[in-house]
């Protein structure tokens, strides 16, 4: 996706200050609430987020549209496709 | 007539060749397909078994269980020996750490190795482990507890070491199944993609 680009967000989770397995206990249950095609906007500082969030959904089935790291602060968009 | 027998030979293994690259086509997509179907339909299964009663050993059973079942998988932890503890209901809220014969541990000072065996020490770590970890927001036993029930984690323990501790039924937290033995978790157990020992 291009920089600058909106990503449409259904539904946001704040998992900053959490840390594992915090963020994908938060992520699963707050997935389970979303219709398919819907889009999650994750918010977390955990050091394994990225690679953790990258493993859960390659399991799940869902899909990682992008992530970035704003000093220390990950942002996730998750598509529940599962 | 040599020309011609050469002819339909060389027709014949451009025939064969043909048909095994079109054979070896379709098969290679028909594994591919089953294979992604059956990936899709395989529940991942989890079986752990803790056996370990100290703060620091309860963690890492209850961390994986619930990144297991958070992942969908279906989870099942055996507890036994010691680690019938993590689901006492009274004892897994006074989970120890002993620094003794543990060099590894973080101390505020150097010590050498006898000064941790000395009166104090064990309460001491554990209010330090306890500190750290607050101070790096990991989850507390409680907390994590909670989850593994709550997100389907199969809480079992064991009922032949809980009779030798003396632990009833009734001892252990909401939500932890019937006592079974060795054999029915080896079950389980054996139709687990990963199986660990804690």
């Amino acid at each position: 996706m291009a920089d600058g680009e909106a990503t449409r967000v259904d539904r946001l989770l704040d998992c900053r200050g959490k840390s594992c397995p915090g963020p994908v206990i938060e992520l699963r249950k707050a997935v389970r609430h979303l219709d398919a095609g819907d889009v999650l906007e994750v918010l977390a500082t955990d050091k394994g987020a990225v690679p953790d969030f990258t493993a859960w959904c390659e399991e799940t089935g869902n899909t990682l549209l992008d992530w970035r790291d704003t000093n220390g602060v990950y942002t996730f968009h998750i598509r529940k496709d599962a | 007539m040599g020309s011609h027998t050469d002819l339909s030979s060389s027709m014949d293994e451009r025939i064969a060749a043909r048909v095994d690259a079109l054979l070896s086509e379709r098969l290679q997509s028909a594994i591919a397909e089953e294979l992604s179907r059956q990936k899709k339909r395989h529940v991942r299964r989890l079986a752990i078994i803790a056996s370990k009663g100290t703060l620091d050993f309860a963690y890492p059973p209850l961390i994986l269980a619930t990144a297991g079942a958070a992942m969908e998988w279906e989870v099942g932890i055996f507890f036994t020996f010691y680690g019938l503890n993590i689901i006492h209901k009274d004892k897994s809220k006074r989970l120890e750490v002993a620094p003794i014969g543990n060099p590894a541990m973080p101390m505020p000072m150097p010590m050498p190795q006898f000064v941790t065996a000395l009166p104090g020490m064990v309460p001491m770590a554990t209010t330090m482990i306890k500190s750290l970890f607050r101070q790096h927001n990991v989850e507390t036993i409680d907390t994590l507890l909670a989850s593994a029930v709550e997100s389907g984690v199969r809480i079992i323990p064991c009922s032949m070491t809980a009779d030798v501790f003396g632990y009833k039924a009734t001892d252990f937290i909401e939500g932890a199944e019937d006592m079974c033995g060795a054999a029915s978790f080896l079950r389980f157990a054996a139709d687990a993609d990963i199986q660990l020992f804690i």
